[in-house]
């Protein structure tokens, strides 16, 4: 058995050696027939030429093994990458088993040795498909956990307005996570430039629902505890409805429609008065008088 | 840490807490504070808890208690230098601190015992005391 085993693999290996630009043309063909040209098919051939390559030296010696599991986990990367879906990744491996398999159809009709070694080298490129797949799952974790990373950077700039007055423009869903470091943000900034007012202006938040409310609710009261003032403004129409809908209580927790009224209170409240320049005349002959 | 070092300034008692209390500490601060506040005669109490950096319920209910006990002795309390984390634990434990005031530091603090305010800012609608 171990013979006709090791017979059927230097078949194969044979079969692989001697028909190297045939078969890499079929499989070539193979792996970007559903791809339709996204990418480019002289890249698509450098990739599989050198995995065929080290395939070839690791039919032979096990060491080269880990390069080839390299090159595939590369593969594998760059399609999760230029966004292929997991079954147009797994293709341009296993279309190697389909190019070897027509090649022994042609040649060598019924041929058991060169079947059984047929299937052997099938069993070696299930392998590699699997392990394809599992890298390029993980490729698409990475991708995703990058972008939530960089999601949480993005949502939070707390802004001053005023010596004593910082806003944080909230924009988009809020959620537990996202909450944490808006607040812990928020917190640290009035520690940092010792402000007495914070604006949390939430135009950019779609929805309120309870959970939301709670976790504004929750931020002002730990501003508060700090001893600083918060106001939340930027409350449209649609959602003052739905929180009183709700039935969420705000207790007596300042709210504004927009900015700008929030600030204005928030000047006032720290004692800086606004003057409009441009009087009128009946101011200025008032003054006159 | 044994006893928590209670300073006068005119007519201000000012406690500042280092490091992180145990409860024993807790309860000997609080019966210290009665005792100084009925001795001095002071009017305001200030609590700086700028070097607290873990707080459980215990302490958080220290610092109501306090100001309970001043209120009744006719002096004011204001809690300075809350450290956000502190803050944020404090509300997941649900604890609001009804009736305590807050500064962001011991300037701001002093500046806010100076001002006449009848009533406490955490329950108010944050109307800056005095306006």
């Amino acid at each position: 058995m171990t013979v006709q085993e090791n017979t059927s693999r230097h078949h194969i290996e044979r079969l692989l050696r001697d028909n190297e630009d045939g078969i890499l043309d079929r499989w070539v063909q193979i792996s970007n027939e559903p791809l339709l040209g996204r990418v480019n098919e002289s890249e698509t051939r450098r990739e599989l030429h050198e995995i065929y390559r080290v395939l070839l030296q690791s039919l032979s010696r096990p060491e080269a093994a880990s390069e080839l599991r390299g090159l595939l986990a590369e593969l594998s990367r760059n399609r999760a990458r230029q966004g292929f879906t997991p079954s147009e990744t797994a293709v341009s491996v296993y279309g190697l088993k389909e190019a070897v398999y027509e090649l022994i159809g042609a040649e060598q009709e019924g041929d058991e040795q060169a079947l059984r070694g047929f299937i052997w080298l099938s069993r070696t490129i299930d392998g590699l498909g699997l392990y394809t797949f599992e890298a390029y799952s993980a490729a698409r974790d990475k991708i995703i956990s990058d972008q939530t990373e960089q999601l949480l950077e993005l949502s939070t700039p707390v802004v001053k307005l005023w010596e004593g007055i910082v806003s944080v423009p909230l924009v988009g869903t809020l959620d537990s996570a996202r909450t944490q470091v808006v607040m812990e943000k928020l917190l640290q900034t009035l520690v940092d430039t010792g402000s007495e007012y914070a604006v949390i202006d939430i135009t950019g938040v779609p929805a309120v629902d309870t959970q939301v409310a709670q976790h504004l609710l929750k931020t002002v009261m730990a501003a508060r505890l700090m001893g600083a003032h918060c106001v939340i403004s930027g409350i449209r129409p649609q959602i003052a409805h739905t929180i009183v809908t709700l039935g969420i209580e705000f207790g007596d927790i300042v709210t504004k429609a927009t900015l700008a009224d929030a600030l204005a209170y928030a000047l006032r409240k720290s004692g800086v008065e606004v003057v409009n320049k441009r009087r009128t005349r009946l101011a200025i002959r008032a003054e006159e008088a | 840490m044994d006893r928590v070092p209670i300073l006068k300034i005119s007519d201000i008692l000012l406690v500042s807490i280092q490091g992180d209390l145990d409860d024993h500490a807790v309860l000997t601060l609080q019966e210290d504070l009665a005792d100084r506040v009925v001795a001095t005669g002071a009017l305001g109490v200030i609590i700086d808890i700028t070097a607290v950096e873990i707080v459980d319920s215990f302490v958080g209910r220290m610092l109501s208690t306090i100001a309970g006990m001043a209120r009744m002795l006719d002096a004011e309390t204001i809690v300075v230098g809350m450290r956000p984390a502190v803050a944020i634990t404090l509300v997941e434990l649900g604890l609001s601190l009804g009736g305590l005031r807050t500064a962001l530091d011991l300037e701001k603090g002093i500046a806010l015992l100076s001002r006449p305010g009848p009533e406490p800012a955490v329950t108010d609608d944050m109307s800056p005391v005095g306006q």
